[in-house]
């Protein structure tokens, strides 16, 4: 028998050059990144509970270095790859369409999925502010390295930093929204049955987190969250 | 009813191609869109033009050759239907149609409204098979098959390599064609002995040919005349993420190569 057609491909190189592989990745990341964020929006949320209460969970994530670095590098690695595989794909489909048609109708995708490429950025962008703002502090005009519930409240009390951040945040949860689905169907999971019902739960992710990120600002500017100066 | 088209024509492959505007009289509701092309031609032809041409076969939905954009939705806009057997009924009197070829690295324009799905082809031929013994015929239900596992075997293979799902796909990419073809094999138990390589080189062979990559939006299932779910290139996923996982590589001693 010939075994030319039948040669076993070559493992290593057909794992990491392979498109549906490179997807694997991406859903990975993107499911780590969910995970995170809403962790950080359930923590961030205590702002409401008052100043002791954030101020103390801030200062228990900060108390052991190690965990801390630990995660954040994992949280940047993680980043890093979901961008650099982004990246590689893009190439790939950017040259997969050489001529672009003279009329092109959508007929079946949603907003979300096909801007993907433009919230994407957007976020990235916003992570560079959003730790210079609020976690190294260079970017916030009074910050404190222990009063975090101040630094929220008086970072969101400038209209255009509050405004920003409603846009970032719109972003990132239409991201979310096709982006929780889609992580499925990437990691071959789909099902008559249980994909439509992902799908709506993506979408709810999508809503109540820019409900609930949206938020603190809001409340912020607002007036509804007190400086509590006396406590300053 | 009247109507105006905007068609692609392109001489041949290496020509460049612009959209030229062609008036299109009379047109009877009851002719398909190819039959209502065939009297443009006759036209053009009685002009002493050239004819656009596309590609046709069957023209009863079931062979896979004919298939265009028109106003940027593959095979036009009637779902789970080939352009062959969309009919001029769908369409109002002085609507204004584009008439564009697939468009795609893999599928090159051979001529006006035909593209070079050869690709397709190539992919088939990298794993789109099962190995049969010869000799005589097997006893009929010697297998069995679970009755789910050849619904959704026949749901895939409802595929008749049109190309649509390419052509509507904003990265172009061949993941629900390719999907249903290991799906179509890979879920009979007369797949299983090729599950892992077939999904391992038809996708491999999917990226040689510069198809993109899927980006799970579902355009292409909107587009399919077979209406064929995006459940298969799901499929697809799983047996080659399983197949990437499991692959050893050639064996250094021993076994039967």
């Amino acid at each position: 028998m010939s075994t030319a057609a039948l040669a076993p491909p070559n493992s290593a190189r057909s794992l990491f050059s392979s498109v549906i592989v490179k997807k694997a990745i991406m859903a990975a990341t993107g499911a780590a990144l969910y995970l995170f964020v809403t962790v950080h929006l359930l923590g961030n949320l205590q702002v409401f509970l008052g100043p002791e209460a954030i101020n103390t969970y801030a200062a228990k994530l900060k108390s052991i270095p190690e965990i801390l670095w630990g995660a954040r590098l994992g949280l940047l690695t993680l980043v890093g790859l979901h961008i650099l595989t982004t990246i590689q794909l893009m190439k790939i489909n950017s040259k997969a369409r050489p001529v672009a048609y003279a009329k092109k109708a959508n007929s079946a995708s949603t907003a979300a999925s096909r801007t993907m490429y433009l919230s994407g950025p957007t976020i990235a962008a916003f992570i560079v502010y959003h730790l210079l703002h609020l976690t190294v502090g260079s970017a916030h005009p009074q910050f404190s390295e222990t009063d975090v519930y101040s630094n929220i409240v008086f970072g969101f009390r400038v209209w255009w930093v509050s405004a920003a951040y409603l846009v970032a945040m719109a972003l990132l949860c239409t991201h979310l929204s096709h982006g929780v689905q889609s992580m499925f169907q990437s990691l071959g999971f789909n099902h008559p049955k249980h994909t439509p019902r992902i799908k709506k739960f993506a979408h709810a992710v999508g809503l109540i987190y820019f409900a609930g990120f949206a938020s603190m600002p809001l409340a912020a500017l607002s007036g509804f969250l007190p400086p509590f100066f006396e406590r300053l | 009813m009247n109507l105006t088209l905007h068609v692609w024509r392109q001489a041949n492959a290496a020509a460049p191609g612009r959209m030229e505007r062609y008036d299109a009289r009379n047109v009877s509701e009851d002719m398909s869109f190819l039959e209502m092309l065939d009297v443009v031609n006759e036209q053009l032809i009685a002009e002493s033009k050239e004819p656009i041409a596309f590609e046709h076969d069957c023209r009863e939905g079931i062979c896979g050759s004919c298939g265009f954009m028109v106003n940027g939705v593959a095979h036009g806009p009637q779902r789970g239907t080939t352009v062959c057997q969309l009919h001029m009924r769908h369409f109002k009197d002085g609507e204004e149609l584009y008439l564009e070829p697939w468009r795609a690295t893999a599928f090159p324009v051979l001529k006006d409204l035909v593209v070079d799905r050869g690709a397709l082809d190539r992919i088939i031929a990298a794993g789109g098979y099962v190995s049969v013994r010869t000799g005589s015929a097997p006893d009929g239900n010697a297998i069995s098959v679970p009755k789910e596992a050849a619904d959704i075997s026949m749901d895939a293979a409802a595929c008749i390599g049109c190309g649509a799902c390419v052509a509507a796909c904003p990265n172009a990419a061949a993941a629900l064609f390719t999907g249903a073809k290991i799906s179509h094999l890979g879920t009979l138990p007369q797949g299983q002995a090729e599950r892992s390589r077939r999904a391992l080189r038809m996708v491999e062979q999917l990226s040689l040919e510069d198809f993109g990559a899927c980006t799970n939006i579902g355009e292409c299932e909107a587009a399919c005349p077979k209406q064929i779910p995006i459940e298969m290139i799901a499929r697809m996923n799983h047996d080659h993420l399983k197949a990437a996982w499991q692959t050893r590589g050639a064996r250094k001693s021993g076994g039967g190569e």
